[in-house]
């Protein structure tokens, strides 16, 4: 019997593979307006910004540019659906967690829709953003939907006549910044937490990527959260973020970006009001290969590790410390898989990496392979942009590169590996530690104690063993040191957007 | 508060399922012997279902055991996809919930209406809480002594046994397979003799949804028979029973006899309601008289020790009495009914038993009294006032649509008579008094405690009894790890740090 999931037999695959989604074509930007109140808006001003497609150059279109009075505006409509008494504070739990699910369901329903966007917007292949970041988008929700009944207090026994429990409340208005990386997938991780707890939302896309929130936006409102639950705000980060980050209504702040970005909405966030902050920042991620990994796994995960999403990533595998008996082959096979990666239209099917971001972004990408060569460091491949036009960068990889070079020590952002020689196993913690940065690191050993003492001793928030790119939305997320502040996804996430309420009874009569 | 929309009954309903359920396969019972259910507002047979026997019992839980191999598709599923499993079934609940409803409310004698808002209701909520939890059942680091890295992990405990009741036969199934499912393991379901269709019905869409065999197995039949044989299984590694309080002690002695089976029980009650002059009159009547007729009676956390603060007593027993005469009883499915009939012969007669020693026993008669119409199991909604803590209607679990009313003066005292019984189950509290309500709620010996509201059961709290109501909890956090089993791994390594 033929069942709704296509299974043929019972809960056996019919050992059929799924055809390869296919972008939209032709696909028109329906939604480039400001979100407030479940409503569309203009700017207060009456501008408008370009958003352009990376891979093409081209205009795609042009979206309404906020600025301090839309964001107002947006904290307004925020704090009022976060009244006492308003339909989203008097909604059962469960209920809540129900609308983010209804939300998966219309992502899934539109998720071709959606990936298309995100690729126009960012020039990540169509694939990568179907089956990665649209996937990831829909597993947060759907992860997040269950968490909202069991947000729980304590009871707790204290000394005295007294009855103690606390309450975990929602804090209130947060204020969301976004990255142009994965657009979608890292505003799911914001708004999925936020809304759980009950919060209210405002938020504002990166300027070279606002497309895939907006129509998120047209979602939330076919879903049926209530208006003024989540407010989008496109615009840039000197105005609309610098205003979000200050606002004296706004309780919390989340960003994700760069470290530099960081630390100035940290600052902002104390001398306002000392809002709560979170930050998801830079890395410049230790990959440490042992002599006895399984080789080939080592090099596949450091590959995809540092040129995934056109080396995009905070994760980026971006030193890769190769132990001295196996570096030579490592050095090898590196070069071989970057020389034959496909980079092209990221509407192809068979495109693995697509064009950076930006003018900016590609510059100083090109400035720091320039600097390798320089300083030292062995050009194995790549090494230049890939043609007089446009802003594809060749896969390149460089060897015998030292700790002090800038290579090894700046966040690159691009599609660039540094491979870097070492010989024992204490060496390769202290290097590995000496950065700033913490995000992530990577561990490829087949031995248990080696793995379970580097994954101890790296100063990392998360450290992947024999893996890379391993992201699930039930483990926590964030940076050690200047790599961010706080922990997204996983039940940790909740601490981040609730605030604990201790309520004390006195009684009359003590009862034990 | 305005009623939902309520929509018909569904017309000439056709019972598909009426075979045992193992390996996602419908199956004939080995002895070859079949069982009536029997419609309680009519007394006819609805139809004729497969009997299950030891032998059964031991062919699911070899499916069972099977499906909960180190390797097999349910081991190796991801968390979250067992989540997802679950929330497709409350996708197909809702989508054939008319049906269910239906099914339910003539199986079970239920009113129609309660049954597609409540019992279907409840089900599709407490189903979705319980897929939420699937990935979120943590383990933890520990910062043991020595160069040891330790952890734990929440493993499934493996092949349950779960033996269902007649008095919320799906919202009751939903309860044991939910959080069961929820943590990865394999179960044996008996619903019980009078009501299994509703359980069939679900193993079809338990089918459909893409539960892989052998992870939901159910087997129809008797206590005796069936029943026995899932509590005294060497090869199920836990029973979970909800009860009467006798049978569940044959369960807890037959687990320990066997193999120590984890066990948990939910079982009867004779639950007090609290109401102290200061409360508001009007909700405590509502809400104590729904806490006693609520289903003819017949549930666990029945408030059938209603005791009263002297001051405002005899107002309180009026207006009950007139609460009471407002029930149109008839058939579950017809419109404007509002009573059902009991679940069966041997409970109706312990019924008018109870109702007969009340009058014995000197308690005032103020409605009802006895047996209504002559076909089907139906009792007139009966209250009785002056009662005391000695006559059986106050001692014994009655199950039936009888309100007992008692009178008490201090608070102290009325405490004690509330614990003074072996039950535990639930209490409830009327007082607008903060500190009275928070004393009170204390100090009684109650799984549940209401305060100034009745039943008000939502999947998010754990549910269970003190005393002889029950062992252990369902639903809420609690519930869940309950369906649990703790390993604690300790790896050693060459240096620890902190």
């Amino acid at each position: 019997m033929a069942t709704t999931n296509g299974a043929v037999e019972n809960g056996q695959s019919d050992g059929k593979q799924p055809a390869l989604p296919r972008p939209i074509r032709n696909l028109e930007v329906k939604f480039t307006k400001i979100f407030i109140n479940n409503d569309w808006h203009e700017s207060k001003s009456g501008k408008k910004f370009a958003t352009y497609n990376p891979s093409t150059l081209e205009k795609i279109c042009e979206v309404e540019e906020g600025d301090k009075p839309d964001v107002d505006k947006a904290v307004e409509a925020a704090q009022a659906a976060f009244q006492r008494g308003s339909p989203w504070r008097q909604l059962d739990a469960l209920r809540r967690g129900q609308l983010l699910h209804q939300l998966a369901d219309l992502v899934e329903r539109d998720r071709a829709i959606l990936a298309t966007l995100e690729t126009m917007d960012t020039g990540k292949p169509f694939l990568h953003a179907f089956f990665v970041d649209l996937e990831g988008c829909i597993k947060t929700f759907r992860y997040f939907a269950g968490w909202a009944d069991k947000i729980q207090g304590r009871t707790i026994p204290t000394d005295n006549n007294v009855v103690c429990f606390t309450r975990h409340e929602p804090i209130g208005v947060c204020g969301a910044i976004t990255p142009w990386n994965f657009p979608l997938l890292m505003l799911a991780w914001k708004l999925a937490p936020a809304l759980c707890c009950g919060n209210t939302v405002v938020l504002k896309p990166a300027e070279q990527t606002p497309l895939t929130a907006l129509y998120l936006g047209s979602l939330i409102k076919e879903v049926g959260f209530p208006p003024g639950v989540v407010n989008i705000v496109p615009g840039f980060g000197p105005t609309v973020g610098a205003a979000i980050s200050a606002h004296p209504q706004i309780n919390k702040i989340a960003f994700t970006g760069s470290t530099e970005v960081g630390k100035l909405v940290k600052e902002a966030a104390s001398r306002s009001n000392l809002k709560r902050v979170t930050l998801e920042l830079g890395g410049k991620n230790p990959c440490i290969v042992c002599a006895d990994a399984d080789l080939d796994l080592a090099v596949e995960c450091a590959h995809q590790g540092v040129f995934f999403n056109q080396g995009q990533c905070c994760t980026a595998a971006s030193r890769v410390f190769v132990e001295e008996q196996v570096y030579g082959e490592f050095v090898r096979r590196s070069v071989e898989y970057a020389k034959k990666r496909p980079v092209g239209d990221p509407f192809d099917a068979k495109t693995e990496q697509g064009p950076q971001i930006d003018q900016k972004q590609f510059d100083k990408i090109l400035e720091l392979i320039e600097s390798g060569k320089k300083e030292g460091a062995k050009l194995e491949c790549g090494g230049s942009a890939m043609e007089d036009r446009g802003l594809f960068i060749k896969p390149t990889v460089f060897s015998d590169v030292t700790d002090n070079m800038r290579i090894a020590k700046e966040e690159i952002f691009g599609p660039v590996q540094p491979i870097l020689k070492f010989k024992n196993l204490e060496e390769v913690i202290k290097r590995a530690n000496s950065t700033d940065y913490g995000l992530t690191a990577a561990v490829f050993t087949k031995n248990l104690d080696k793995a379970l003492k580097l994954a101890s001793a790296l100063e990392s928030g998360t450290v992947w063993v024999n893996c890379y790119n391993a992201f699930y939305a039930q483990a926590p997320f964030g940076g050690f040191k200047m790599s961010g502040n706080g922990r997204e996804l996983g039940e940790y996430a909740l601490a981040e957007y609730t605030e604990v309420k201790t309520v004390t009874i006195k009684l009359d009569d003590k009862n034990p | 508060m305005s009623q939902p929309e309520v929509p018909a009954p569904l017309a000439n309903l056709k019972i598909q399922y009426t075979k045992i359920f193992i390996n996602n396969e419908w199956h004939d019972s080995v002895s070859g012997k079949k069982f009536p259910v029997i419609n309680p507002a009519t007394e006819e047979v609805i139809c004729h279902v497969e009997e299950g026997d030891k032998a059964d019992v031991d062919k699911a839980v070899k499916a069972a055991r099977q499906a909960f191999q180190i390797g097999s598709p349910w081991r190796t599923m991801d968390a979250s996809e067992r989540g997802r499993l679950l929330f497709k079934l409350a996708d197909l609940m809702e989508r054939d919930r008319l049906l269910l409803a239906t099914l339910e409310a003539i199986n079970g004698g239920k009113v129609f209406a309660s049954s597609y808002l409540f019992d279907l209701g409840g089900c599709i909520k407490a189903l979705k809480y319980c897929a939420g939890w699937a990935d979120k059942v943590h383990g933890q680091t520990i910062p043991s002594d020595g160069d040891i890295f330790t952890y734990t992990r929440r493993e499934p405990i493996g092949v349950c046994g779960q033996i269902i009741p007649w008095n919320f036969p799906l919202l009751m199934f939903i309860w044991k397979i939910g959080p069961a499912l929820s943590c990865g393991n394999t179960v044996i379901v008996k619903p019980a003799e009078q009501t299994p269709l509703t359980a069939l019905y679900m193993a079809s869409l338990i089918k459909e949804a893409g539960f892989p065999p052998g992870v939901v197995n159910i087997v129809p039949g008797y206590g005796p028979t069936a029943g026995a044989a899932i509590s005294s299984h060497m090869d199920i590694d836990k029973v979970a029973f909800t009860g009467s309080t006798q049978v569940g002690k044959l369960i807890k002695e037959a687990a320990g006899k066997s193999n120590l089976k984890r066990v948990t029980l939910e079982l009867g009650g004779k639950s007090p309601c609290i109401v102290f002059a200061d409360a508001d009159l009007d909700t405590a009547i509502e809400f104590a008289h729904n806490g006693v007729f609520y289903h003819q009676g017949q549930c666990c956390v029945a408030a059938s020790r209603l005791f009263v603060e002297e001051s405002i007593y005899d107002e309180f027993v009026r207006r009950s009495v007139e609460r009471a005469k407002k029930y149109v009883l008839g058939n579950p499915l017809n419109t404007g009914i509002n009573q059902g009939p009991q679940i069966d012969k041997e409970q109706h007669e312990k019924i008018l038993d109870l109702i007969e020693s009340g009058k014995k026993e000197g308690a005032k008669l103020e409605c009802g009294g006895g047996r209504w119409g002559n076909k089907g199991y139906f009792v007139q909604p009966t209250v009785f006032s002056n009662v005391t803590d000695d006559m059986r209607i106050a001692k014994e679990e009655i199950f039936g649509p009888v309100q007992q009313i008692m009178k008490f003066k201090s608070l102290d005292d009325v405490i004690k008579r509330a614990n003074n019984t072996s039950y535990g189950l639930a209490a409830g509290v009327f007082t607008k008094d903060v500190d009275k309500a928070i004393t009170v709620s204390s100090a009684l010996q109650a799984g549940v405690v209401w305060v100034n509201c009745y039943m008000m059961l939502s999947p998010q709290c754990p549910f269970g009894g003190f005393k002889m109501s029950g062992n252990g909890r369902e639903l809420g956090e609690h519930g869940i790890y309950e369906y649990t089993e703790l390993k604690t791994v300790a790896m050693k390594i060459s240096q620890k740090n902190s």
